[in-house]
């Protein structure tokens, strides 16, 4: 009897699945679920709902940018939703989707399973990355197209007060709340590249699933403290409060593409790191909790290095290495949003036209009566803002009260005089507003590019 | 006559660190056999059938699937289908849809793939679209069984296939691992259930802390076994129990206390003087209404090459 090996000119190599095979596998998979159907249908239908109904609400949530101007246009509601979603709700989907996507087969038990159908770990990581950003880019489309829906239902396609106070067509507005959303996707990808990362790293430990959400609750609590303009920018969450200087007139690019630029820079990092700690994980051990050590040099280390090299590098290039929030630009943003508003109060009182040129507006701002250094964050802003009109020989003067966070945006509110900045309705084509000039919000822009 | 090997190792050795999984292992699985692996756990099975899925590489040895030579890991060839540590199937998705996702990850149309054909043999028709969330363990192994079958395997390798199956899933999964290699499948199984492998297998590989122990058909592993205990009911015990104290080779153990039946012998004896023994009952007249080893030759192997029996 000889022996020989079984039909060996028949046999060839597995051919490996391909990413596009294994992408739809994924999906089937991640849509079958019902935490992400219903996630889905929340993100499809609740913004709308939530939109709607606010609006219709005698108090606006006047704490959230451009909220106060919901009652006005359907485009505030887009951007509130946008202004929520940057803090809470994209952090959770993006935990929820892919801070799970391989979790979950840990947790099934199902990676010898996909490994023998597959038998390529890099193309299933491509698959199960392409998937989970799939379903990502499905939620915030929902999130965005929702929100929008409900307010140009309930309010209409009115123009929008931009936040240095000039009115955008309904045309413009639609535009900038467009782009406003595209930038969100940066750092949301950044932070589904997190989740990609924890979910490998970290394999079933509850921690992979929270990253993202843990990252971003850091991300806004450094952004809450007197940081350096420089180590602002170069956090990956930054695009989630950059998008505010699309509203200005002229738009503050700078702090925006810088942003983006470095969301991304931390979603391709991050997703480089991912894969490699995927591809190089032993899949023979069922019972595979991630790799402490590995998880650290593989995925802290790099990140950290990252965001070191783009501290430096925004350092560098921007002159601004302070908080960004200087007398000067606190001064000269306040006039701009003054002037603005200060037309459309005219306009909704009926009183002859004036442009922002004839009023020639300015502000002195003092911060804590003189007392501390004139720069930085704090409510203990005052600023006297006087104005000329066309014939009127004596120069008008209102005081504002300013409360300015770290990121530089501010709320002005009136203290005077009554008819100027006071609290009373004026009739628009929406109905009965408070005026114009009474509360607003503006913001400073950090970097020095003008 | 040509035999057609759809496995050659020859020497694997695969270590986890300092753990040494596998120490120089052989083994060989003709076409069309069903090959058994047993061994305490730890001793490496799961590794083995990891390797031949291609989940690992080897750190040294050869390894021929279906006359390919394997060098690098998730290089298996086509043709090699199965699972180890349980069958990897999605609670979400029903029966139908698990397998209809597998076919499509793999290029086929999940109308033409043979998905009813594959829920028929192991007999999961009826709860096609369940969601497998439901199941139980024994229908998630037949339902594993069944995702493995869709691939139309050469070599077929199972972890534990028939955990969990009540007697009608058994009957339906060797059934269909009987047709398998009827029909030219190669099978490797792992078990701890000796009735099954004694059920299925032509030949066992015995492993134990990583060697192999014993090898061959289980003709061969009885033949080599020391002697075995035999329940032995007769028509007269006692008679019966005096001609066994006389029969040569034949020893009576006495295990009154953790018997209660009193009609029954236990003797120790190997096969020749066993068949002594038989002859001498039916000499005397005495009727033989039952003669079955109490632990099976190969559950008494594997107890005796693993040293687990000195332990009990």
């Amino acid at each position: 009897m000889t022996t020989a090996t079984a039909a060996a000119e028949h046999t060839v190599a597995a051919p490996r699945v391909s990413v596009a095979r294994g992408y739809r596998f994924e999906l089937v998979k991640l849509v079958s679920q019902w935490r992400i159907r219903l996630l889905v249908l929340a993100c499809w239908i609740a913004p709308a709902l939530f939109v709607a109904g606010v609006s219709g609400q005698s108090t606006l949530p006047s704490d959230t940018l451009f909220g106060r101007w919901m009652h006005a246009t359907g485009w505030a509601g887009p951007l509130v939703m946008l202004g929520f979603a940057g803090s809470w709700a994209l952090p959770l989907l993006t935990s929820l989707v892919a801070g799970d996507v391989f979790a979950a087969e840990d947790r099934l038990g199902t990676w010898r399973h996909l490994l023998v159908a597959v038998r390529s770990p890099a193309r299933i990581f491509a698959a199960k990355a392409l998937a989970s950003v799939t379903v990502i880019l499905a939620l915030v489309a929902g999130l965005a197209v929702s929100s929008t829906v409900g307010g140009l239902l309930a309010v209409g396609n009115q123009p929008l007060v931009g936040l240095d106070g000039h009115l955008l067509s309904p045309g413009d507005a639609a535009g900038r709340v467009l782009l406003a959303w595209l930038c969100a996707l940066a750092p949301t990808l950044a932070l589904a590249a997190i989740g990609l990362l924890g979910s490998v790293a970290l394999g079933r430990s509850s921690m992979g699933l929270l990253l993202p959400v843990l990252v971003a609750l850091a991300m806004q609590v450094a952004q809450m403290l007197p940081l350096p303009v420089a180590v602002r920018l170069a956090l990956p969450g930054y695009a989630f409060i950059a998008w505010n200087g699309l509203f200005t007139g002229p738009a503050q690019l700078t702090p925006l593409l810088t942003a983006v630029a470095v969301s991304l820079a931390w979603a391709v990092l991050a997703t480089v790191l991912a894969h490699l700690l995927f591809v190089r994980r032993d899949f023979t051990n069922p019972a595979y909790d991630g790799s402490g050590r590995r998880a650290f040099t593989f995925g802290v280390l790099p990140l950290a290095a990252l965001t070191a090299v783009t501290v430096g590098a925004v350092a560098v290039a921007t002159p601004s290495t302070g908080s960004g929030i200087e007398q000067a630009k606190v001064q000269k943003s306040l006039a701009t949003v003054f002037a603005h508003l200060y037309r459309l109060q005219t306009r909704q009182l009926h009183r002859p036209a004036v442009t922002e040129a004839q009023l020639r507006t300015s502000a002195a701002c003092t911060k804590s009566d003189g007392q501390a250094a004139q720069e930085g964050a704090g409510n203990d802003w005052r600023c006297v803002v006087s104005w000329h009109l066309p014939g009127v020989a004596v120069t008008g003067s209102a005081i504002y009260q300013l409360d300015i966070t770290s990121d530089g945006r501010f709320v002005a509110d009136g203290d005077g005089p009554k008819e100027v900045n006071g609290y009373f309705l004026v009739r628009t084509s929406t109905g009965d507003a408070p005026n114009p000039l009474w509360q607003f919000d503006g913001n400073v822009e950090l970097l020095d590019t003008q | 006559m040509e035999t057609l090997h759809a496995v050659r190792a020859g020497g694997i050795t695969k270590c986890f660190g300092e753990v040494v999984a596998l120490d120089a292992v052989d083994l060989d699985v003709t076409q069309g056999q069903i090959h058994g692996l047993v061994g305490p756990n730890g001793a490496g099975k799961t590794t083995l059938l990891g390797l031949l899925l291609g989940l690992a590489v080897a750190d040294s040895g050869r390894l021929e699937i279906l006359g390919r030579q394997v060098g690098r890991a998730f290089a298996a060839p086509d043709g090699v289908a199965g699972f180890v540590d349980g069958p990897g199937l999605y609670p979400s998705l029903t029966a139908r849809q698990n397998l209809a996702a597998l076919a499509a990850l793999r290029g086929g149309d999940a109308r033409t793939s043979g998905i009813d054909d594959v829920l028929d043999q192991v007999g999961l028709t009826d709860v096609a679209d369940d969601r497998a969330r439901g199941f139980s363990l024994g229908m998630r192994q037949r339902l594993g069984l069944a995702a493995a079958l869709l691939t139309r395997p050469r070599l077929l390798v199972l972890d534990e296939p028939s955990n969990g199956l009540d007697p009608a899933g058994k009957r339906h999964v060797h059934r269909v691992l009987g047709r398998l290699a009827a029909d030219g499948t190669a099978v490797v199984l792992s078990s701890h259930r000796m009735d099954d492998l004694e059920a299925l297998c032509s030949e066992v590989t015995i492993l134990a802390t990583g060697r192999v122990v014993f090898s061959g058909p289980l003709g061969k592993l009885a033949a080599e076994s020391r002697e075995l205990d035999y329940r032995l009911r007769t028509s007269d015990a006692q008679a019966a129990r005096v001609l066994a104290a006389d029969t040569a080779g034949v020893r009576i153990v006495d295990d009154s206390g953790v018997r209660q039946d009193t009609e029954v012998l236990v003797v120790r004896a190997l096969t020749p003087a066993l068949d002594e023994l038989v002859a001498g009952l039916v000499r005397s007249g005495i009727a033989v209404r039952e003669l079955a080893p109490v632990v099976s030759p190969l559950e008494a192997a594997f107890l005796a090459l693993t040293d687990q029996e000195a332990g009990r």
